[in-house]
């Protein structure tokens, strides 16, 4: 872009100094070219800017190591600026959402980025599919959320948590309130078994 | 539904940002509406944000009401449940038009800027302020990482003309509230007349949308 806009630069001088107007459809075939040079890099960093927006959607705003690692690996040491920009403009979008949602009901808050699907069931069937630690819903219960762990827990019905406490030994499936594992579900700590 | 709620809104019927008040289960209608009007049409709509402070109190009541039954109760589920699906309801609306603002972003700023004294507000005071902030956000951007180094006379863009205007001009469905007359209906190619219809109440109609946008604001029919 630098070396077309030199040279147009160069052939305008000469036409406005010399009045050579013969110059003038090249100075535009150039001035276009550089519009949609200008044009074309826009639409592609916009792009980007429009993909990295989904990421804080999809996986929330810590974003798992193997995206971000995507998200700088392939740019090189020159390209630094950019690296640095994106990841100053995903911060801020992530503050202007958060400010957003922090403020809305009159200052109650609410975080839109849940309740992403219609609810269908009140708790839904998990499998832990990575190690999470201790995870405690909202009645106090603790669960442990281990690897490969199927633990029958909760459940919605009062009548069935007999047969359930009984089945823990042998085919262990987590019940989970849904709302509470819409997250780890998204950042794939657990997957949601559709029997 | 009006059972569920009407023992979590009996001690809050104190919507008095408007002259009437509502019930619980016309306030969730009203969502309903607001939603699915927006989730259809292709521009961003007026803001309702007292029906959006009106469901946030009736949400936080009943979750208030929850905690005080006994636990195990069938009925504890049931309420739960609505609780969750208004809560959808009303994410799904607020999401909508977040991505509506960020996808027109210059446009939606405008008209808010150009809008008159007495006409309602496009944007609530937190939509607008996002607004704005990913506006700069995105300027910053381009221009630190391209435009800077670009030559002197390309170093900024227009945002109006380089994000697309929303397409006034798609198809919705519709269900006809209120019966209207003589709706003009202009033509989309050279050959065809401009004509009018009358759409009768209760009627389901599929148009283009800048036909019927006037009625949409005033409630006159219903996008589905």
């Amino acid at each position: 872009m630098e070396a077309l806009y030199d040279q147009n630069q160069a052939d305008v001088n000469e036409a406005k100094s010399e009045g050579r107007a013969e110059l003038i459809p090249s100075i535009k075939v150039r001035h276009c070219c550089l519009l949609r040079d200008q044009r074309c890099v826009t639409a592609y960093l916009y792009d980007r800017l429009l993909r990295i927006r989904a990421l804080r959607w999809e996986y929330g705003s810590v974003l798992p190591a193997n995206v971000r690692f995507h998200m700088c690996a392939e740019e090189n040491f020159r390209m630094t600026i950019v690296v640095l920009s994106q990841l100053q403009w995903f911060s801020q979008y992530k503050k202007s959402l958060a400010s957003f949602m922090r403020s809305l009901g009159g200052g109650e808050g609410l975080d839109i980025t849940q309740d992403m699907k219609p609810p269908k069931s009140l708790y839904i069937e998990v499998r832990c599919l990575k190690d999470h630690g201790e995870f405690e819903i909202d009645d106090g219960t603790v669960i442990l959320l281990k690897k490969n762990s199927q633990v029958v827990l909760g459940v919605a019905w009062d009548i069935l948590s007999c047969v359930c406490v009984m089945s823990v030994s042998l085919c262990p499936q987590h019940f989970l309130p849904r709302w509470k594992c819409e997250q780890l579900i998204r950042q794939g700590v657990l997957e949601h078994v559709v029997s | 539904m009006s059972d569920v709620l009407s023992d979590a809104g009996s001690d809050s019927n104190h919507d008095d940002s408007q002259e009437d008040v509502m019930t619980p289960a016309e306030l969730i209608a009203k969502l309903e509406e607001a939603w699915l009007n927006e989730k259809f049409s292709p521009e961003l709509l007026e803001n309702k944000s007292e029906v959006v402070e009106c469901v946030m109190e009736q949400l936080t009541h009943m979750e208030a009401n929850l905690q005080r039954v006994k636990k195990g109760d069938a009925k504890a589920s049931v309420h739960r449940m609505e609780i969750d699906r208004i809560r959808f309801v009303l994410s799904s609306y607020l999401r909508s038009r977040l991505q509506k603002i960020e996808k027109f972003f210059p446009h939606v700023l405008e008209r808010e800027k150009s809008r008159g004294e007495g006409e309602p507000s496009l944007l609530s005071p937190e939509e607008f302020a996002f607004a704005k902030e990913y506006l700069a956000n995105t300027e910053t951007y381009l221009k630190a990482v391209a435009l800077k180094r670009m030559p002197p006379n390309l170093q900024t863009v227009d945002m109006l003309k380089a994000v697309p205007e929303p397409c006034l001009d798609s198809f919705v469905f519709l269900r006809v509230k209120e019966r209207q007359e003589n709706i003009l209906v202009e033509p989309e190619t050279d050959d065809q007349r401009e004509y009018v219809v009358d759409l009768e109440e209760g009627s389901q109609h599929l148009m283009r949308y800048r036909t019927i946008a006037p009625l949409v604001s005033s409630g006159a029919v219903q996008l589905i």
